[in-house]
């Protein structure tokens, strides 16, 4: 199976002035096509860190990161932007909505960003989406004005919106109760098996991690763990 | 398109904000547009005043003798100058009016009516009467009360070698200038020549141009055609140099009063978009994790910027011309007329607005700048 994200020999040394603090070392990793991950670890183990390099949002300080096949960490600011708004969608734990711009609006945004063609398969993909994360009776309203669960539903719609070839989460859950969590996970496999986007889910919980296919542990900022399901 | 519908809904979000920095640029773009109007228009009718019912060019003899015989082939020589508007001849000498023991010391112009009038505006000016033909005089204002003559009176001017005439008064003009309307005797210009003994000569020959402020240029072209000629010519600018500084003392004011005002216009706009660049980095570090690209979230401030330019300015200068209309409407002379003629400077005003504008852009620039410049990352570091 092709490989959606590659690192290889990925560094990471955070330098503040004098300061320097080296995150992570020499990490190789890669995420097949299609597959449903999670990566766990300790408070400050690097995991945050490692998933904004495989998102481009971050660069590393050594090694090379490629996106289905191209190498981004050479790549333009531009061209590295026009990537990660075709091909990957972000959930973050604080869901990052727009609150100017209502549920929907919101969910549209990456493909406005990308360019606005299509505009009626578009509206009709984000209303098919805020169907399946179930705000179809609010996608009207301000994102402000919606309870936490709704927003970060929103957030996860707006990840799929352009049809990525994977979504990175960071601790998607983090600020949900168990019910919404557990309902959460069991959208993200459902997306996961209905539309075949790749996962990547860095998550503290550990029942929610024995639930995906592969379960990468990070420690002091190297891979401690591999498990295969 | 899409920095534009952010941009939009930016300035909706915090619409205290957007109203505020909108009526701050109003306020601003109508004080220039009110002040540079309401200053222009004193000096238009400063000038007015001053030349508009005067000539502006003004050929004379060089030598002590001050006829001028050769009048027409001057014309003729001047005659492709461009600019000319208008250009009369005229023989003048100094007289004296003595009715009942009242001795009034006069200057006697002779002119081709027509002609004359392109240049003075008299025959509008008529309070009393009609215009000269020969023999007839037209009297000023201030005279004829002093004199206590009127139409159909006649008078005796007499020269300084003592020979008096009689004339019959035609009419009475008042152009609103005390010196003319106190000391001028018009009557054609073949009654003075006669009266003189002048022949076929004259005193001066005098030009009304285009371009009022372009007088010395065209005086100057004129010198250098008439070099052969014994005469000199003068221009309007030469002998008001007092006036004209003043203006451009003026000028230089109001300039100063604009410059200062657009300062702070493009210091408040920088500032507020400046504070909603911070308030809006979390927006801005979302969207360009999207994907949005640097240059497109700088366009958002810069489109904030020209929008709240371009409103700014429409009310401005809506503002701004409501104020002048108000302020002939109410500031009045105690008779009802307006304390001062309106000059609506189009071109001044659309170019107030439009300069607010592009200073609203320019103020947007730095923020702009900082926008493209913030990192997703961060954003999402620090959440
Ligand atoms: N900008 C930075 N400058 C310096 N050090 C940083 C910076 N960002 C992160 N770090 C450090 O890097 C290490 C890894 O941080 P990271 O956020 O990747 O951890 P994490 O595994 O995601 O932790 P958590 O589970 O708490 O989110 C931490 O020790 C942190 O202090
Ligand atoms: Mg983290």
């Amino acid at each position: 199976m092709p490989e959606v994200v590659e690192l290889r020999k990925v560094g990471k040394v955070y330098v503040n002035g004098p300061v320097s603090t080296p995150v992570l070392f020499d990490v190789d990793l890669s995420f097949d096509e299609g597959s449903f991950n999670s990566i766990i670890g300790a408070s400050g183990s690097g995991k945050s860190t490692l998933l904004n390099i495989m998102g481009t949002l971050d660069r590393p300080t050594s090694g090379e990161v490629y996106v289905t096949g191209r190498r981004t960490d050479v790549m333009r600011k531009d061209e590295i932007a026009s990537l990660r708004n075709r091909t990957i969608g972000f959930i973050f734990q604080f869901h990052y909505l727009l609150p100017e711009f209502t549920a929907r609006e919101n969910v549209l945004m990456p493909h406005w960003i990308g360019g606005e063609r299509e505009v009626q398969a578009a509206s009709a993909k984000a209303d098919e989406l805020l169907d399946v994360v179930g705000l179809a009776k609010v996608k009207d309203n301000l994102s402000s004005r919606m309870s936490g669960g709704q927003q970060q539903r929103t957030a996860i719609a707006r990840a799929l919106m352009n049809d990525p070839k994977v979504v990175l989460a960071d601790e998607p859950t983090g600020n949900l109760d168990s019910d919404n969590t557990e309902s959460l996970y069991k959208m993200f496999r459902n997306i996961n098996e209905r539309f075949g986007t790749t996962f990547v889910v860095i998550t503290h919980d550990r029942r929610i991690a024995e639930k995906t296919d592969r379960i990468v542990g990070i420690k002091d900022g190297r891979i401690s763990m591999d498990v295969r399901v | 398109m899409l920095p534009l519908k952010i941009a939009l809904r930016f300035m909706r979000s915090s619409r205290a904000q957007t109203i505020l920095v909108v009526i701050g640029i109003s306020i601003g773009v109508s004080v220039q547009v009110f002040v540079g109007t309401l200053i222009g228009s004193l000096q238009q009718s400063l000038i007015e005043r001053t030349i508009g019912n005067s000539p502006h060019v003004t050929v004379t003899s060089s030598l002590d003798d001050p006829v001028i015989m050769d009048s027409d082939t001057i014309l003729a020589v001047v005659e492709d100058v461009d600019g000319l508007t208008a250009r009369s001849v005229s023989a003048d000498s100094p007289a004296f009016i003595n009715e009942d023991g009242r001795t009034s010391s006069v200057l006697v112009r002779g002119w081709d009516l027509e002609a004359a009038d392109q240049i003075y505006g008299i025959l509008d000016n008529v309070r009393a009467g009609s215009a000269p033909s020969d023999d007839e005089v037209l009297v000023g204002i201030g005279l004829a009360e002093e004199q206590g003559i009127g139409p159909g009176d006649s008078v005796n001017l007499s020269v300084a070698n003592g020979t008096r005439y009689a004339f019959t008064v035609a009419g009475v003009f008042d152009l609103g200038v005390s010196s003319i309307d106190d000391g001028w005797v018009i009557t054609t210009l073949g009654s003075a020549q006669r009266m003189f003994s002048l022949g076929e000569g004259v005193t001066s020959v005098e030009f009304k141009v285009q371009d009022v402020f372009a007088a010395d240029a065209v005086a100057l072209e004129m010198s250098t055609l008439l070099e052969s000629y014994p005469v000199q010519v003068d221009n309007w600018k030469d002998q008001n140099e007092q006036l004209l500084s003043g203006l451009q003392g003026q000028t230089i004011s109001s300039l100063m009063i604009q410059v200062f005002v657009l300062a702070a216009v493009v210091i408040a706009i920088a500032s507020v978009l400046a504070i909603k660049v911070v308030q809006k980095s979390k927006q801005i570090g979302i969207l360009k994790a999207m994907g949005l690209t640097d240059g497109a979230s700088s366009r958002v401030f810069l489109y904030e910027g020209l929008l709240l330019g371009l409103v700014g300015s429409v009310f401005g200068v809506v503002l701004g011309v409501s104020l002048l209309i108000s302020f002939v409407t109410f500031a009045t002379n105690p008779d009802g007329s307006p304390l001062i003629d309106l000059y609506l400077d189009y071109p001044f005003v659309i170019g107030s607005g439009v300069i607010a504008v592009l200073a609203a852009a320019l103020a947007a620039v730095i923020p702009a700048r900082k926008s493209s410049k913030l990192s997703p990352i961060e954003v999402i570091r620090n959440a």
